[in-house]
């Protein structure tokens, strides 16, 4: 029942890339983590830029991102990877550097890191991972959970009295001159994966240009921490996480899109959600 | 113009997610009875409408999908 006759190199049109190595990904199976690597890694073959890109790994479930590309990279304490990466990118201006994190990484403890390395326009990409959730430590509150989003912290859901509001951190870098390119993206269907990895390789070109911060948030599933299978998850990120974390470029070229509103921007009412 | 394919799935590295079923626009995969040697009941192909536009790859969060595709 399978056309073997056409398996033969000559008809292959899409395999793993070799920027990826061959190490089995710890990632639970459906974890966006993975998706994300490997469109990083596509563009990275494909820009031909593989002996010249360096990656800083954060301290979350991608802790070990070094382990799956096959690039150099170096790890940072938990949210410094922004300050590690502006050391990096100083000190080889013609490398392209990339920093890898997680909403608890760059949006909790590294938000410092996050928002100086972004004003001071560093010429860097950064590449962050939304999944509402301390994925790696079981699930915690992360900054980003959605109200009234259930977590291992937040067992009745999160409340705006007693939490905060969710942080859209996105939006917050591109109202920052020294940002030139903020997007947000997904990767839970073909047609999210392929506009993500066009971000991604934006993201990459634009540090030729040496006009500042490119940032590319991946809004992403953690199916564990949800509980729920990887497809409940995906299904339940484009009804929950979506309204709250509209996908689309937010700047492009240095400039505010036209579509960003002052109330796109701000979203000062963030909708409720009630999961299980 | 009508394209023929096959995928090949690194069985013993599937994960049986079950994220390439749901992005299939012609329902040729499923998830096995077998398992790997992780014991994850790993995905097969089951029809031969496959169409070659590897969408199941884009979405497989370990790469364990090749696509095969000829002009038909
Ligand atoms: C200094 C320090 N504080 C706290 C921790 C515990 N810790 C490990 S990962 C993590 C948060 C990870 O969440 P996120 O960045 O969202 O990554 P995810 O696992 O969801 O991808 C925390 C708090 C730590 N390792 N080091
Ligand atoms: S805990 Fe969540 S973020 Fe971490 S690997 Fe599992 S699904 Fe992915
Ligand atoms: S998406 Fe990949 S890992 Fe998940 S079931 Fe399909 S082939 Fe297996
Ligand atoms: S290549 Fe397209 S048609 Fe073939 S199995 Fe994958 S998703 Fe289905
Ligand atoms: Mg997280």
């Amino acid at each position: 029942m399978a056309n073997l006759d056409i398996v033969k190199p000559e008809n292959l049109v899409y395999t793993k890339t070799k920027v990826l190595t061959d190490n089995v990904m710890h990632y639970c199976p459906g974890c966006g983590h993975g998706t994300a690597h490997r469109i990083i890694a596509e563009v990275i073959d494909e820009m031909g830029i593989q002996d010249k890109t360096i990656g800083v790994s954060p301290v979350g479930c991608s802790v070990l991102a070094y382990n799956y590309f096959d690039v150099d990279f170096q790890e940072a304490a938990h949210g410094r990877a922004p300050a590690v990466a502006t050391a990096i990118k100083r000190l080889n201006p013609d490398c392209f550097v990339f920093t890898y994190q997680g909403d608890g990484d760059l949006a909790a403890i590294g938000t410092a890191e996050t928002l100086h390395a972004a004003n001071r326009g560093e010429n860097i990409t950064m590449v962050f991972i939304n999944n509402g959730i301390y994925g790696m430590t079981g699930g915690q509150m992360a900054p980003t959970t959605l109200v009234g989003m259930k977590s291992a912290t937040t067992p009745y859901g999160r409340r705006v009295d007693l939490n905060g509001y969710p942080l859209r951190i996105t939006e917050l870098l591109a109202t920052l001159p020294g940002t030139y390119y903020v997007t947000r993206q997904s990767v839970h269907t073909p047609g999210n994966v392929r506009k993500a990895k066009a971000a991604i390789r934006k993201a990459f070109e634009n540090q030729k240009l040496n006009k500042g911060l490119s940032f590319v948030e991946i809004c992403s599933s953690c199916n564990s921490g949800w509980k729920m299978t990887p497809v409940q998850a995906n299904k339940w990120m484009e009804e929950n996480m979506f309204p709250n974390y509209p996908l689309g470029d937010i700047k492009v070229d240095g400039k505010l899109c036209e579509n960003i509103t002052a109330e796109r921007l701000v979203l000062d009412h963030p909708l409720t959600v009630v999961n299980k | 113009m009508a394209f023929k394919g096959q995928i090949v799935i690194d069985t013993e590295h599937c994960k049986g997610c079950g994220v390439c079923i749901e992005a299939c626009p012609m329902q040729c995969i499923e998830i096995s009875k077998n398992v790997n040697s992780k014991g994850y009941n790993y995905t097969h192909t089951v029809n031969d409408k496959c169409i070659g536009c590897a969408s199941c790859a884009m979405v497989c969060p370990d790469g364990v999908i090749s696509v095969y595709k000829v002009k038909c």
